[in-house]
């Protein structure tokens, strides 16, 4: 797991993010879960009834697998957010937040 | 360059203004329409979800465009003309905001209200509402799947998904994969997948996929799409990824993500990514919401009804694109170019009747070899035989294919709809659009039918097509408060 083409991009330098406390870099322009998952982290969110992992799934903001807490956000897609400096990312857990009470 | 025009939109009008035409979306159809329109001398707003222009068919990131063998010069030109009427102000143009909810004063007249919000929480949300006479939908499509035992395990992923990273965000979500499903999309992500690096262990295609060119008819000439398939079995020769035809992933393996996939016959390839497609399936959200006709299309999805002016049947609505059928960039963007046309008629602007000819025989031509890919790679049949009494169905609400079953020998439900009432597959956060065609099929087969339009319509219909908090539904109602979305945006995208 990598980021592809980065040789191509010598003029930017990579943000810096945490996950649950880890840091985690992400090229400028990308979403949070491709950093995530480019870091080698494919699960950030547990299922509410069997608590199962999930993670990426359509990765274009359709099936809402990849909830994630963004600095205090829950509930956002992994794969629309653009990955900040200095963003806190944190697991989605069964606690209540992944409800799809929203809608 | 493209980073300097975005942002610097601002609202025209301290009242919001009603525009003489919507459209949604801003893939080729979306971008085709709007700015047809805007040089035909409408008014039009653009509203796209994504942050960039060319939705998923020309996915690219800030320092990368699409590729010229992927109508990527077409794209270029379409760009262009859309900033250039951005700049002369006929062209408001909104990315990243989502359409929520459409309505409008009386069913059949009068202008719409689309309610917008961003993406995600803190997007920077310019319009919080903008009204239009006219729509023009454009929604796009995504991939289709089929469930089968192990496909919710982590780092499993729809193709169009891994697609995504790679265009979008430069990254790669594994070292060894296998592609599967059908279709033709199959290859450029197995393609893109090495060129990254990444060792493709097999594409497996479902369907026998010799020779679609036997399906097209002589009055159909696909020269463009040879070369492309062409360079495809050239650059998958390079790489030496295996493309198995008739082969089948039957179940993926792993506890807590993938560790492989098994193969019908039983062979067992090693993989860390699983990328599952099985063609592409429109998003009709809207053209339900808004109330237009609908019909099953060749390949089994739910598309609307248009007529030979890209008008639905709601007077005003119009729709272009993958949204009237998967069909692809080429009949997609004549579709949206005769959708603008059309609307500069009904206004009483000159249109020229040769370019409606024009639009006419290429989006003729390019249906007809869409049907042919349809006819190459149907979904195949018995496709539900391998689901087992604990495979998920639907993902969200984690509904297996057991209770599914119990659902309707001890409950009864014989649609879709009672099935969702009964085992809630379809009432999760993505209010079905994963596993909707999947359960239409299953609740037809379970009942010992074919699966109809009828089937589909209940797991496509949302009653908003984004999610929404609470303090934006409440705020419908206070209609006279105009403006007060720019309180969201707290960064420059």
């Amino acid at each position: 797991m990598s980021h592809a083409g980065s040789e191509e991009r010598a003029g930017s330098s990579p943000y810096r993010l945490t996950f649950d406390g880890t840091a985690v870099t992400a090229l400028p322009g990308q979403s949070v879960g491709a950093a995530l998952v480019a870091a080698g982290i494919v699960a950030w969110r547990t299922t509410r009834r069997e608590g199962r992992p999930r993670g990426l799934f359509c990765g274009i903001g359709v099936c809402f697998d990849c909830l994630i807490t963004v600095d205090g956000h829950p509930g956002q897609r992994a794969c629309l957010v653009p990955a900040r400096d200095g963003m806190r990312l944190s697991a989605e857990g069964d606690r209540g937040g992944d409800g799809g009470d929203g809608d | 360059m493209v980073m300097a025009a975005m942002g610097t939109d601002r609202p025209m009008y301290d009242v919001a203004p009603t525009y003489d035409v919507a459209v949604v979306g801003a893939g080729p159809a979306g971008l085709a329409a709007a700015v047809g329109a805007a040089e035909a001398g409408l008014e039009v707003v653009l509203i796209d979800a994504g942050r960039l222009p060319g939705g998923q068919y020309w996915r690219h990131d800030e320092h990368s465009t699409p590729p010229a063998h992927h109508h990527g010069r077409l794209f270029a030109r379409l760009r262009a003309r859309l900033h250039y009427q951005r700049r002369l102000g006929r062209l408001h143009y909104l990315p990243g905001h989502q359409v929520w909810l459409i309505d409008r004063p009386r069913p059949d007249s009068g202008p719409f209200t689309l309610r917008l919000n961003g993406p995600y929480d803190t997007a920077p949300v310019e319009r919080d509402r903008v009204r239009a006479r006219s729509l023009v939908l454009c929604c796009g499509a995504y991939d289709r799947q089929l469930p089968l035992p192990g496909w919710e395990l982590p780092g499993v992923m729809a193709a169009g998904g891994v697609q995504a990273l790679l265009k979008g965000h430069r990254a790669v979500a594994g070292r060894r994969a296998v592609v599967a499903g059908t279709g033709p999309f199959l290859l450029p992500v197995a393609t893109g997948l090495a060129q990254a690096g990444v060792r493709v262990l097999a594409v497996c295609e479902a369907n026998p996929a010799h020779g679609w060119l036997r399906h097209l008819d002589g009055a159909v000439r696909a020269p463009a799409k040879s070369a492309e398939a062409v360079r495809y079995a050239a650059l998958m020769a390079r790489h030496r990824i295996p493309y198995r035809t008739r082969a089948t992933v039957t179940e993926i393996l792993g506890e807590d993500r993938v560790r492989g996939v098994r193969l019908d016959g039983g062979e067992v390839l090693e993989a860390d990514l699983v990328a599952l497609g099985w063609g592409f399936t429109p998003a009709l959200e809207l053209p339900l919401m808004v109330g237009a006709a609908t019909r099953r299309d060749l390949d089994g999805s739910l598309v609307a009804v248009v007529d030979a002016r890209q008008r639905t049947t709601v007077p005003d609505v119009l729709a272009a694109g993958e949204t009237t059928g998967v069909g692809g960039a080429a009949p997609a963007v004549a579709e949206g170019r005769l959708a603008a046309l059309s609307l500069a008629a009904a206004h009483g602007l000159p249109v020229d009747p040769r370019a409606v000819r024009r639009l006419r025989t290429a989006i003729r031509q390019g249906r007809a070899f869409a049907a042919a890919l349809h006819r190459t790679y149907p979904v195949p049949d018995g496709w539900t035989d391998r689901l087992t009494e604990r495979t998920v169905v639907c993902r969200c609400e984690e509904v297996t294919y057991g209770e599914l079953c119990r659902a309707r020998t001890d409950l009864g439900a014989e649609e879709p709809r009672t099935m969702k009432l009964l085992a809630r597959p379809g009432m999760g956060w993505c209010q079905g659009r994963i596993c909707g065609f999947a359960v239409a099929a299953v609740t037809a087969s379970l009942t010992g039918r074919p699966a109809t339009a009828e089937d589909l319509r209940p797991l496509s219909a949302r009653p908003f097509a984004a999610p929404v908090t609470l303090g934006e539904l409440a705020g419908m109602d206070e209609s006279a408060e105009l403006g007060e979305s720019a309180d969201d945006a707290d960064e420059e995208p």
